[in-house]
């Protein structure tokens, strides 16, 4: 059962008492969460079953199609700062040619996957927080849980497949749209033409940059599903708590990303 | 058939359920009554596993639900009905879905029978034509009734109602009421209401029990619990005005 009780403590006695319930509180929470996400890939065998497709398919089509508005922008617009800034440099040394591959392989390898990570976190993950954290506080998970409906097949695992297809998929789409906008850059304030700006953008891009990429942005989807319906289901005090859980899914989403994404880098590109 | 044994809850300092020992007869109306924060949805939620004991047990039918766990803890949890206080429907699905949501995710029924057995409850809840409407556009007291037809739907043995009229009108609260009553005679389930409504509790109740800082002061059948000389039963039914049972059936209009 998701549904856990109230958990109250005594204040504590001193700075060090508190900081030690923080660390063991932390601790816990994640054990629980990573259990969840076990629990929930346990139930994707379920994936195609009478019961679940329709909710797999309506995550499918939130997180991948509905968030391709906002998407697309800041791809659009992460290339074309990225070709920009790096441009104007390079100018002064003659070599803006190379701004293709420099954003080619800057969107593949690190900010393809990490901006649609902050989009997707900032966007579907707090909106994942907020709905099971509504719930939990309106007794809908307790009544799933007292149904014998396990929250974790009917609600994460419809999001947990839908953030593990859809995060591959929207860094792709983030790429080729960044790459795209860096050759505006190139071509409107650059000066490069766009043959010049896509053959040097692919001539030294390798497919470990995007499977590496893919295999990140694959990586934050797990732990922004994850972060978020941890933060629901343990959601108490109403709409305080609500709030607390979307806040909590963006801030430790964000940072999660920061650090998986260093990790994953220095792991394949030692 | 639910059977609480020497049961103690505490939440911080605070002991909500003091060594609470009583037990629930097949097919009877068990009702618990008592001020706000005295214990009576934690009881409750004991019931179902939402809590678990700090010390003590709890029996249904000869199986300890406050330490069953995994199938067998399904499967008990599969006796029971719950009306929660706030109808706890899923708010993106209709009426007609949310009452289907437990037969289309625990059984394997046909689309139709599924269908046919929730539109029997919601006809017999009075919903009758409200299929298609969302949670968000209809009455608390419909919510309510939506609620208690999902709770029925699985044909459960138990139902279970937290605060079953609270927040809702004095004639929707009288419905709600005949309903449980209906519910107990004609499909013969055994039910646990919490409530504060003393007016609903002696009219549905087949025994009534008040609980007072952790304990049952009073656990009796309706005429002995209005003959109570406790303080804190006289103080309660002072508080809502009721002299003998004669204002509890002129309520109802009997």
């Amino acid at each position: 059962m998701i549904t856990r009780e109230p958990q109250i403590f005594d204040p504590p006695p001193n700075v060090f008492a508190s900081a030690g319930r923080g660390i063991i509180l932390a601790c816990q929470g994640t054990g629980q969460a990573l259990l969840m996400l076990l629990g929930a890939a346990a139930q994707t065998p379920h994936l195609f079953s009478r019961k679940n497709r329709d909710d797999v398919m309506r995550q499918l089509y939130l997180v991948g199609i509905k968030s391709l508005g906002v998407v697309s922008v800041v791809a659009l617009f992460t290339g074309m700062i990225l070709a920009l800034q790096v441009g104007l440099e390079l100018r002064r040394y003659g070599q803006e040619n190379n701004i293709g591959t420099l954003v080619c392989v800057s969107m593949l390898r690190e900010m393809g996957p990490f901006m649609t990570g902050l989009v997707i976190a900032a966007s579907v993950g707090s909106a994942i927080a907020a709905q099971m954290g509504t719930m939990t506080v309106a007794e809908e998970i307790a009544a799933l849980d007292v149904m014998s409906i396990s929250p974790l097949r009917y609600l994460m695992m419809p999001r947990l497949v839908a953030l593990a297809v859809m995060m591959p998929l929207l860094t792709v789409y983030t790429n080729l749209l960044g790459i795209f906008g860096g050759a505006i850059v190139g071509a409107t304030q650059l000066g490069i033409s766009l043959e010049a700006y896509f053959d040097n953008a692919f001539r030294y891009a390798e497919n470990k940059d995007l499977y590496v990429g893919l295999f990140k942005a694959f990586l934050f989807g797990l732990i922004i599903v994850t972060v978020a319906c941890y933060q629901g289901f343990t959601a108490t005090e109403g709409a305080v708590g609500v709030g607390r859980a979307t806040r909590r899914t963006v801030i430790v989403s964000f940072l999660l990303i920061l650090v998986v994404g260093y990790f994953v880098t220095r792991m394949f590109y030692q | 058939m639910i059977r609480f044994e020497n049961v103690t809850k505490r939440f911080g300092a605070k002991t909500v359920l003091d060594d609470v020992s009583y037990e629930i007869e097949k097919g009877e109306t068990f009702v618990i009554v008592g001020r706000s924060g005295a214990g009576k949805s934690v009881s409750l939620r004991h019931m179902i596993r939402l809590l678990t004991p700090d010390a003590g047990r709890i029996w249904v039918d000869g199986e300890c639900i406050s330490e069953a766990g995994g199938a067998e803890l399904e499967r008990i949890l599969g006796r029971f009905g719950v009306l929660f206080q706030s109808a706890a429907l899923l708010q993106w699905l209709n009426v007609e879905d949310n009452v289907c949501l437990p037969l289309r995710q625990k059984t394997n029924l046909p689309e139709d029978e599924i269908r046919a057995r929730a539109a029997e409850k919601l006809a017999l809840v009075g919903l009758e034509g409200a299929e298609q409407k969302m949670p968000a556009d209809i009455s608390g007291g419909m919510r309510k009734r939506v609620g208690l037809a999902r709770a029925i739907v699985t044909r459960p043995e138990i139902i279970l109602y937290d605060e079953p009229t609270s927040g809702l009108d004095p004639v929707i609260s009288r419905q709600i009421d005949l309903l449980i009553d209906d519910l107990r005679r004609h499909l013969g389930v055994t039910s646990v209401v919490v409530t504060h409504d003393l007016y609903s509790a002696l009219h549905i109740g087949t025994r009534v029990a008040m609980l007072h800082e952790g304990k049952f002061v009073v656990c009796a059948p309706p005429e002995e619990f209005i003959a109570s000389r406790h303080p804190v039963v006289r103080d309660f039914l002072q508080a809502q005005g009721i002299a003998g049972l004669q204002d509890v059936r002129k309520a109802f209009g009997k």
